[in-house]
């Protein structure tokens, strides 16, 4: 059971901080140079070659362990350690409830891809991002430098107020599959829906028969098509709360320096780079699950493949097969996901303060406790409730 | 029961331990080469007049005490969503009667300027 389970967390860690990781400070270089038409991230070589610029992330590990550790005067020694690791911890540690897979059965063993499967995961998430605000705190308010202590009071106010939007974004979303379990909500998104169902029975129509097809229409389960409104006030959310670009206010190079890590250098410094980097991986993993389906394959449920499969060469090869699937469409969808905030980050100009904290309060919040009556009376209509 | 804790600890164990092993390699690795001008704080070349530690903007304070309303209020939204079938329009009832103080709270707030910066 341990053994099982330190393999799973060892597995996933290896996979989020030994490739996704460095591979997404590669891809930050690369699609920046493409998205502003010129070559980029071709200076580090092993024997004359650059491996498209693959290098980079070794050399930046390498140049961040032999750097002087700079710790400036008046700082609080200890919570200036401490920042960058209440930092860094809390982003690794949310992969514990992402499932990457579903639940296979091998005869008697039971095979789940998740670390730990908790039934209050969703809530887990959100008591561990809070966290995630001690970090930026502690780091400007140890720094003892005026840039430090702005950038420190920006993050914290800005983690806080995005915090409320994402907690009641996804409210919508548990309403539709009533679950927090994140691999009930995947299992729950394997199936199909009739997208225009609810016309008939919302408003007693039926839609005629020349629509064929589109009356016909059959969905993937998922998130995104339940729940849109949620889907776009999540994203903007959770980017805000990972403190990335456009929403990178509290680090803002051209107004406050460098924000809360003005001070850090090194390694110290390489934490907070790290856990903003495992936080788009987390966000990824986490609208995927959440919005897309999880590990699911669209149109082909788990038994469809292995019936059919295991018609061919019997069960047991089938359920491995599956879960290599099922692994490699979760895979797809996080990179199509990495590949969204991506796009997003070099698309968008960075957001002035007032801007980002309007944007939440007055638009973001009032829209999802909309979102979140509207569905309730939404589905009780649907459902003929009492 | 427990046992599905597991995980978490196990990742926990797992991320301290890496985060030690970095910031341990760091601080044997790198250089130390320290003197007062290099370790005063970043001022674009200043020496730092006054200590960065004063007083803050009221302002800060005020998202404080709203994120703490709000984010409470969230937390009863989720219980009443996981069941909120079984409790049929009379729970639809009960937590619009529960939001209406909530969206009065955030009118008037809005309404004063406690969200304009």
């Amino acid at each position: 059971m341990v053994v099982a389970v330190f393999v799973k967390t060892a597995f996933i860690l290896f996979v989020v901080i030994g490739v996704l990781a460095p591979i997404i400070t590669w891809v930050e270089r690369k699609q920046s140079a493409l998205m502003q038409n010129r070559i980029g991230a071709n200076r580090a070589s092993v024997a004359g070659m650059t491996f498209i610029g693959l290098l980079h992330p070794a050399a930046d590990v390498i140049k961040l362990l032999v750097k002087e550790d700079v710790v400036p005067a008046g700082a609080n020694r200890v919570l200036h350690l401490l920042a960058p690791v209440m930092a860094a911890v809390p982003a690794i540690i949310a992969f514990a409830v992402i499932p990457f897979g579903g639940s296979y059965h091998f005869g008697e063993t039971t095979i789940e891809l998740v670390v730990a499967n908790l039934d209050w995961g969703l809530l887990y998430i959100f008591a561990i991002g809070s966290l995630a605000a001690y970090g930026p705190i502690l780091a400007g308010w140890a720094s003892n430098s005026g840039w430090s202590f702005l950038g420190s009071l920006r993050a914290s106010a800005q983690m806080l107020s995005y915090e409320v939007t994402l907690g009641f974004s996804v409210v919508g979303v548990f309403m539709v599959f009533q679950t927090l379990r994140l691999t009930d909500m995947a299992i729950a998104q394997d199936t199909t829906f009739r997208a225009f169902a609810f016309v008939e029975g919302l408003f007693g129509l039926t839609l005629p028969a020349s629509l064929g097809w589109i009356s016909a229409l059959r969905l993937p389960n998922w998130g995104i098509f339940l729940q849109p409104l949620a889907f776009v006030l999540f994203l903007t959310a959770i980017m805000a709360e990972n403190k990335r670009p456009p929403f990178d206010t509290p680090e803002g190079e051209s107004e406050i320096v460098a924000g809360y890590h003005t001070e850090y250098s090194g390694m110290r410094f390489g934490l907070f780079y790290m856990s903003e980097f495992i936080g788009v991986v987390v966000i990824a993993g986490l609208i995927t699950t959440i919005f897309f389906g999880g590990w699911s394959v669209p149109y082909l449920s788990q038994e469809m493949i292995i019936a059919g499969v295991g018609h061919f060469f019997g069960v047991g090869f089938a359920t491995g097969f599956c879960m290599l699937v099922h692994f490699v469409s979760f895979m797809l969808k996080l990179a199509a996901m990495i590949w969204l905030q991506m796009a997003l980050r070099w698309t968008l100009p960075r957001f002035r303060y007032d801007q980002v904290m309007n944007l939440c309060w007055k638009i973001l919040l009032p829209l999802s406790l909309a979102n979140i009556l509207v569905t309730g009376a939404v589905i009780l209509a649907l459902e003929g409730a009492a | 029961m427990l046992t599905e804790y597991t995980g978490v600890l196990v990742i926990l164990a797992i991320s301290l331990v890496l985060i030690a092993v970095l910031l341990g390699i760091h601080l044997r690795v790198g250089p130390r080469r320290e003197f007062p001008s290099k370790q005063d704080p970043f001022e674009c070349g200043e020496r730092p007049v006054t200590s960065p530690r004063r007083r803050i903007a009221v302002k800060f304070y005020v998202v404080a005490i709203l994120f703490v309303v709000f984010d409470v209020e969230a937390i009863y939204f989720y219980p009443w969503g996981t069941v909120f079938r079984e409790l049929g329009w009379f729970g639809y009832a009960s937590i619009l009667v529960f939001t209406l103080p909530l969206v009065v709270g955030l009118f008037y707030e809005w309404m004063k300027g406690g969200l304009d910066w």
